[in-house]
């Protein structure tokens, strides 16, 4: 047998409504030496709880109710609690999503580092943290000899989820499970990672299992892909055969969510919404944050501000609509200057420019009904209440796409993620807005559940001629829905022009570095990319 | 390391500023006490000028706010003036007295505070089973009686029936450390029983609030013992809220421990508080009342900076 992992059978459960209930189905699974397999689809369909079983480890209110997980020939389902750990950490190791929240953040990177190896007895600190040293060195992380002294919170996102890549090497394990480890990151240093991954399992003949939503990404690593939904199998092959000739429609569907949509041109006549010129502003009072920007925001048109995590694209979000002064420049709104700070401005001008945010979780009061959140803004502008106003939640509800008779009553918790921010738009339509500021609104969802909140804002937008100004730093997402697009990058505007025209070359230097870490459906698109970067850099 | 000195010099100038607003308002509430302390002290027989002779010679006489400067110039450098009850100077009552209630504090949060982290730790591992709630009920229980109730309950089995330590924890200055020990195990044993729950309950809910966290599955996934996950992962960051518990509890056992002073006949500074208040005696009850003031103010000061610098984050933050 030459089957690093072999999983037989699995079925896990979750304790909800009183009773356990199956989440995960009937899923056999196996892995060689060597092997990177891929576990695909969308939340809920169980990857990252059959990654975990994989460990023999189920969250609390999970159970592994039956079948087999053999690893390297010892039977872990029904293992005792000191049999298991003695697995874990050693044998089969753990890459978690978000590196921010699973480093410990009263210890140092590097004491979680060398926890592992001389907690299972494998070697001493001093030898732990020479061996951690040459590993940050190898995944690139900057300053090796010194950055493992840092405590998480000072380290970038990026450094840390390499730094949990290193910590889960630290035993040498057999098998790392690494779950969505690029999903939290910007696109340029999604390669450093997934270069990492494949460096791990090539050079270092190990088996991984890659957790992701991302075909693309997936693409890249894994030399099997394994599509799920909802915990059961939707089909599972080789990664080119699986791109190439999917047998399922929602295999199909998973491939097809980047095609790009039509043009829709910017004309020099068309009416100026928003004119911003000049404008910076600052935190501190001494240091500022963004400057020199430049904009501006056509009627029925959508502009896409793109940059990476700390580009300044959200705080510019912020002085457009004043929570942010700016500290010079000019704001035009519809043809008039609008006074810097939100308390300043009239109604009916924070009327025309509304905002849907990226988690809409946290944007809805968990405590008041659909009725109530769209009811709102509709009695605050208009004054519109009782029947009126209930008929007008419904029309608006119909426009989102959600059916008024069945979601008008409920509470905001009661709904899903998509749905969520569907009822956000909702209440930025409810003001009969002339712009409206989207801030990451797809950055939280599913693949999926994204894809059909950018074809409803398009539907909306051909209906009711809003402009959109859409803030985000996902490309696709950019290729997908904008006319024009504006580049950030440390606060200032390095590029900004019609879609085809920034999306074709020349381009701008980061521009093209941007265009260029986006994951493409060709597995060989990584592989093409490094080779190009070394020979770039000899 | 400059931003932490800095918040630390802001926390300490906030101190400062409260204690003086304390020192007003104890100022005035003494003012407020019906009656007059001469007229008191004199008794009903005394004639009116020798009323007035004695106000003069305490300065009673004076506008308030030109006493109250007087009293805190004093207070600041130490002289807390002289007892009205039997001209001694306040400073040397307090002192002694303080210093025995210091001692019955400390000695008691010796054993308290890592009683009740350590039942905290074990309460939180064992979560939910036979042991947690054991632990719980019984220290539930305890804080559930009044402190007199447990006293007099040490007192009748551990000195009455069994006869093993004193019922009167009466100390002088000349006795040894360890007779002084002696003296003081059964109230001190009494107050252990009192803030320990508290403090191990807030223990036993801060850890097992940061469990929940993906750096304890981490941990836990990296094949780590549970045992060492409570002590090493969870409680390090679980100790902000504790310290703030245990400041709290510390205050009690210096500032209100008087129901417990008495039922030993402990020499604390609570007894003194409460004989100088029947007595108007006026300096000693201003003076009394400020130092527990500070008392209070400076342990919450230090929980403030102890759970600052306990947070990484916070030790290295940019505010």
């Amino acid at each position: 047998m030459n089957n690093l992992l072999e999983i037989k059978n699995l079925y896990l459960e979750a304790f909800y409504e009183e009773q356990w209930q199956p989440i995960v189905h009937n899923i056999s699974l196996d892995l060689k030496r060597g092997e990177v397999l891929g576990l695909i689809g969308e939340s809920g369909a169980g990857k990252s709880t059959i990654g975990l079983a994989a460990m023999g480890y189920a969250r609390q209110g999970c159970r592994i109710a039956s079948g087999s997980i053999n690893l390297d020939g010892k039977e872990l389902f029904g293992a005792s609690q000191e049999d298991l750990r003695v697995v874990r950490g050693s044998k089969i190791s753990y890459v978690a999503q978000s590196a921010a929240a699973s480093f410990n953040p009263a210890h140092r990177v590097i004491k979680q580092y060398s926890e592992a190896p001389v907690h299972h007895g494998l070697m001493n600190h001093a030898e732990a943290e020479k061996e951690a040293v040459e590993i940050y060195r190898r995944l690139f992380l900057p300053n090796p000899e010194k950055i493992g002294y840092r405590y998480p919170h000072e380290l970038s996102g990026g450094q840390l989820q390499r730094a949990m890549v290193a910590m889960a090497m630290s035993c040498h394990p057999e098998i790392i499970v690494f779950d969505e480890p690029t999903t939290a990151l910007d696109v340029t240093t999604q390669i450093e990672v997934l270069a990492a991954v494949k460096e791990i399992t090539e050079k270092m003949n190990k088996a991984a299992l890659y957790i992701t939503h991302d075909l693309a990404v997936v693409a890249q690593v894994a030399h099997r892909i394994m599509v799920l939904r909802n915990g059961r199998l939707v089909e599972i092959n080789e990664t080119r055969e699986l791109i190439k000739n999917p047998k399922e429609k929602y295999t199909r569907e998973l491939l097809n969510v980047r095609s790009l949509r039509e043009n829709k041109t910017i004309h020099e006549k068309m009416d100026v919404i928003l004119d911003i010129k000049d404008v910076a502003a600052t935190y501190t009072g001494y240091d500022n944050v963004v400057e020199d920007i430049d904009l501006t925001v056509r009627k029925g048109r959508t502009v896409a501000l793109v940059g990476e995590s700390g580009s300044g694209k959200s705080t510019v979000a912020k002085i457009i609509t004043g929570l942010l002064p700016a500290i010079n420049g000019s704001i035009k709104f519809l043809g008039k200057e609008l006074p810097r700070k939100l308390k300043d401005r009239k109604k009916d001008d924070l009327r025309k420019m509304q905002m849907i945010y990226q988690m809409p979780d946290t944007a809805l009061n968990p405590r008041q009904t659909v009725r109530q959140v769209i009811g709102r803004p509709l009695e605050f502008y208009f004054g519109i209440r009782g029947k009126k106003a209930e008929d007008r939640i419904r029309e608006l509800l119909v426009d989102i796409e959600l059916d008024p008779d069945h979601y008008i009553g409920r509470l905001t918790t009661e709904l899903s993620g998509g749905e969520k921010q569907r009822i956000c738009i909702a209440r930025a339509l409810a003001a009969e807005p002339e712009l409206i500021i989207c801030d990451e609104v797809t950055s939280a969802l599913d693949q999926l559940v994204a894809e059909g909140i950018l074809d409803l804002l398009q539907d909306l937008q051909n209906k009711t001629d809003m402009a959109y100004l859409f803030i985000t730093h996902d490309l696709a997402t950019v290729k997908a829905i904008a006319d024009k697009i504006v580049i950030m990058l440390q606060g200032k505007i390095v590029e900004q022009g019609e879609k085809k025209e920034i999306l074709s070359p020349p381009h701008h230097e980061y521009t093209d570095k941007l265009l260029a870490s986006v994951p493409e459906m060709d597995p060989d698109w990584l592989d093409n990319l490094l080779e190009k970067r070394a020979s770039t850099f000899i | 390391m400059k931003n932490v000195l800095m918040l630390i010099f802001k926390r300490c100038g906030a101190s400062l500023i409260t204690i003086f607003i304390i020192s007003l308002i104890i100022f005035i509430g003494v003012e407020m006490l019906p009656g007059d302390v001469a007229e008191t002290v004199l008794g009903q027989g005394a004639t009116p000028e020798t009323v007035e002779q004695f106000r003069k010679a305490l300065k009673l006489d004076l506008p308030p706010h030109i006493r109250y400067g007087a009293w805190l110039n004093d207070f600041v450098h130490g002289d807390f003036g002289n007892s009205l009850a039997n001209g001694r100077p306040v400073a040397g009552l307090i002192g002694w007295r303080l210093g025995n209630t210091l001692f019955l504090a400390l000695s008691t949060a010796m054993i308290a505070i890592p009683l009740a982290l350590i039942l905290g730790m074990i309460a939180a591992f064992y979560r939910n089973t036979f042991f947690d709630k054991l632990i719980s009920t019984t220290t539930l229980s305890f804080i559930s009686f009044p402190e007199f109730f447990i006293a007099y309950i040490l007192i009748s089995l551990l000195s009455v029936k069994f006869n093993i330590f004193p019922s009167l924890a009466v100390i002088d200055p000349e006795m040894g450390l360890g007779s002084r020990i002696y003296a003081i195990v059964l109230p001190s044993l009494t107050l252990t029983f009192v803030v320990t729950a508290h403090m191990m309950r807030q223990t036993r809910a801060a850890i097992i609030n940061v469990l929940a966290s993906a750096y304890i599955e981490m941990a836990e996934i990296k094949g780590i013992r549970r045992l060492r996950i409570i002590a090493l992962h969870a409680f390090p960051n679980s100790l902000s809220p504790v310290i703030n518990v245990i400041a709290v509890n510390m205050a009690y056992l210096i500032v209100g421990v008087v129901i417990v002073e008495v039922v030993f006949v402990y020499p604390g500074l609570g007894q003194l508080l409460v004989d100088s208040v029947a007595k108007r005696d006026l300096p000693v009850v201003q003076a009394s009342g400020l130092v527990f003031s500070v008392v209070y103010i400076f342990l919450n000061l230090a929980a403030d900076i102890l759970s600052m610098l306990s947070n990484p984050r916070l030790r290295q933050s940019q505010i």
